[in-house]
């Protein structure tokens, strides 16, 4: 989702702080291991909590307004693969890292790896709040153990946003409920209209590991203490080829970055009719194709079989108590109210366009409103379905820069005619081991 | 009568020069591939400044929808109360910010390779050169190199994410200490040191009116270098801050513009923020022109 030189320059930064204090003695002594006790302290406390969800100052305040004896202080920062995560791990080397974090879902495991991560299992009220989040969600937060790690924030459960009277100038009257039906329709629509059916995103992982999701491919898999790298699964490489297909045929645009102008400018001017996308992008189209306004419908992500019930998930984030907090007690409870209180859930929404992941999200008033822009559709009955048919075991890897990165290189060069995609995931799993084999991590064969 | 014979005699011998200069070097052709040349970098350099001008003046669905680079809407003024506006004016903080980081940066890091390069050119003691040589490896170290060991260093002493944080390594230039001391070789004779020290002057009464009042051309150069370097970095205050309170305008800049895929409105301000924050690099510039031109060339017939 980000510029990816600029990010592969960055993560080079922490791999040469940790080679230059390998095993230093002095890190916070291993906060993250026992989950033993976590009581409160009775003490006046402050946190400090660093976010990139726009408008979560306010929220901020609205806890500390209510709890005079834990005050919380925000510090906003870019988007964490923008800079930030390379920060924290510095600072957890340093000693100089916040209380709690804003961490997405893929990268929780590589703070777990740099023990940075404080499970929280045993702080008051944190077994309990299981049942108020999205099942996956919550399963995202154990990171394979009995632990838990964080308190999940949002979350992106897929649909597909397509443009309704594109699609009815092709004749296809209903949206297409199979891939098979996806690929027929973008064969119709291109003729009949000229239009793509969507843009593959050049060097943007982000999107694809979200198709993958929805196809039951895990990336990775836990095996004990071993990982087992699974990026070239049977089931990715169907995904891959699906898409290769599409590419081959010239029925996807293949030039356009995710988040571009140039791709908003073809929404706007309908040569690229639909994205399979998460529920945060409701506002991404809104905002970057105003004038196609009542022209943009939601409906579920294609299956790969007919009668299938299979989300996809793509993006969100969590709220971890890092290991060096001295208040993990007062640091989870403050997660916990962040991220479930009905007030702090509307207001990250309307401010932030968080669609929350506890489950107590779906009955938000505005979540149950139709929206102009998609013609007044209730688009987020498509995406509370989704966000409960995700799947619970898809799981990332402790060293998913590295990953991505070989992906959306692969891709690039793809998209240019040099290789497939079913090459480019083959190199990226041999990546992923070598870098997880670098970073002493035993991999499973 | 002697005035204008001793004008004319001048004006004689300058167009003399000027005729002279032009039969050696300069046919048509040159100027003419000069000219070319000239322009091309003209429109290089200018062009995204154009460009900037032009979509700073949008609204956010033109930015993306409309033509690069031609007007559409105008909105500047909307967009620039929205810039100073958003999340409680935090964007004029971040130009104060980064006026305190370059502006005071860049002149105590003057000040101090004043110092250093009269110094080293002025006094002989043992080790100078062994020092100069020191300094000079000390230009060949990339500032991005030695942001995370100053982070640790920062973070033992626990001044990460304070102002000093980034305002202490800025301060710090070899470059400028290599420049003072040619300047000062160059442009600062020993016999007046010799005569301020014999009227009683003490040696930092020397330094101060003899010494940095001769250097001051060279020093603008120097200001400004460092002021750019300083107000372009961007990698420290990466490294060393986490609170958007002490952030420059770049570093602010950015994290807006990696925001943008959640709240679309940030890339209009991204780039309404980016033409204002070129503006004060510009009236630097203008302003100190004259003093730089002069600063380039002292010392280079010597």
């Amino acid at each position: 989702m980000y510029r990816r030189t600029l990010t592969a320059a960055l993560a080079a930064v922490p791999l040469v702080l940790l080679s230059a204090c390998g095993g230093g003695g002095d890190d916070a002594d291993g906060g993250s291991g026992s989950a033993a006790a976590c009581e409160p302290s009775g003490e006046d406390v402050e946190l400090t909590f660093v976010t990139w969800v726009p408008g979560m100052d306010q929220v901020v305040e609205l806890w500390n307004q209510k709890n005079p004896d834990i005050q919380v202080t925000v510090q906003e920062t870019p988007a964490g693969n923008a800079g930030t995560y390379n920060n924290l791990f510095n600072g957890l080397e340093a000693g100089t890292s916040p209380d709690l974090s804003q961490i997405e879902y893929d990268s929780l495991s590589s703070f777990r790896l740099q023990d940075g991560l404080t499970d929280i299992s045993a702080c008051p009220g944190v077994a309990d709040a299981e049942g108020q989040f999205a099942d996956w969600t919550w399963q995202q937060t154990k990171l394979g153990d009995d632990g838990v790690y964080a308190i999940p924030q949002d979350s992106g459960p897929m649909a597909l946003y397509y443009r309704k009277d594109l699609f009815d100038q092709a004749g296809i009257t209903t949206p297409p409920t199979t891939w098979d039906a996806y690929y027929e329709a973008a064969k119709q629509l291109k003729q009949a209209t000229g239009a793509y059916i969507t843009h593959f995103p050049q060097a943007d992982a982000n999107w694809f590991t979200g198709l993958l999701w929805q196809r039951g491919a895990s990336l990775f898999e836990l095996d004990g203490d071993q990982v087992r790298v699974t990026v070239d699964s049977p089931e990715a490489q169907e995904v891959a080829q699906y898409w290769q297909r599409m590419i081959d045929e010239d029925l996807v645009a293949t030039n356009l970055q995710g988040f571009s102008p140039e791709l908003y400018a073809a929404w706007t001017n309908g040569s690229v009719a639909s994205w399979p996308s998460a529920a945060w992008g409701y506002s991404t189209i809104r905002d970057n194709a105003a004038s196609t306004t009542g022209k943009w419908a939601v409906a579920d992500l294609p299956q790969w079989a007919e009668g299938d019930q299979a989300a996809g998930n793509w993006g969100g984030s969590t709220t971890a108590v890092l290991s060096s907090s001295d208040h993990p007690a007062e640091a989870a409870e403050f997660a916990l109210w962040l991220n479930t209180d009905p007030e702090a859930l509307a207001l990250e929404n309307e401010l932030g366009g968080l669609y929350p992941a506890a489950t107590a999200g779906a009955d938000l008033p505005a979540l149950e409103q139709g929206i102009e822009f998609y013609g007044g559709q209730t688009i987020f009955d498509v995406f509370n379905a989704a966000a409960g048919e995700v799947d619970t075991d898809f799981t990332w890897g402790p060293t998913m820069t590295d990953t991505y990165t070989a992906m959306s290189d692969g891709f690039t060069d793809a998209l240019n005619g040099q290789g497939t995609l079913v090459d480019t995931l083959t190199a990226a799993e041999s990546a992923s081991r070598e870098s997880l084999e670098a970073q002493g991590v035993p991999v499973a064969d | 009568m002697s005035g204008s014979l001793a004008q004319r005699a001048s004006r004689a011998q300058a167009s003399a020069r000027q005729d002279g200069r032009r039969s050696t070097t300069d046919s048509p052709l040159a100027i003419g591939i000069a000219m070319v040349l000239l322009i091309i970098a003209a429109v290089y350099f200018l062009v995204p400044i154009y460009w900037l001008v032009v979509n700073a003046t949008k609204t956010q669905p033109d930015l993306i929808g409309s033509n690069g680079f031609l007007f559409s809407t105008w909105n500047l003024g909307r967009n620039l109360s929205d810039l100073f506006s958003r999340s409680d004016g935090i964007f004029l903080r971040w130009g104060l910010n980064s006026l305190l980081y370059a502006g005071l940066g860049a002149a105590v890091g003057t000040f101090l390779s004043a110092m250093a390069g009269y110094a080293l050119a002025k006094y002989s003691f043992r080790g100078r050169e062994a020092l100069f040589t020191l300094i000079l490896g000390g230009v060949l170290v990339p500032a991005t190199a030695l942001a995370l060991p100053l982070f640790l260093i920062f973070a033992r002493v626990g001044l990460t994410d304070t102002y000093w944080s980034v305002f202490l390594p800025s301060v710090v230039s070899p470059f400028g200490v290599y420049l003072s001391r040619i300047f000062a070789a160059a442009s600062v004779p020993d016999e007046l040191i010799d005569a301020a020290r014999l009227d009683g002057a003490s040696e930092w009464r020397v330094f101060v009116t003899v010494g940095l009042r001769l250097m001051s051309p060279a020093l603008v150069t120097i200001f400004l270098f460092q002021f750019v370097v300083i107000w372009n970095n961007f990698l420290l205050p990466l490294i060393m801050l986490r609170s958007s309170e002490l952030w420059p305008i770049t570093y602010g800049l950015f994290s807006w513009q990696s925001q943008v895929s959640r709240d679309p409105s940030l890339q209009i301000l991204t780039v309404t923020g980016s033409l204002v924050s070129v503006i004060p690099l510009i009236v630097t510039f203008l302003a100190l022109q004259r003093y730089w031109q002069a600063g380039l060339t002292a010392g280079s017939d010597r």
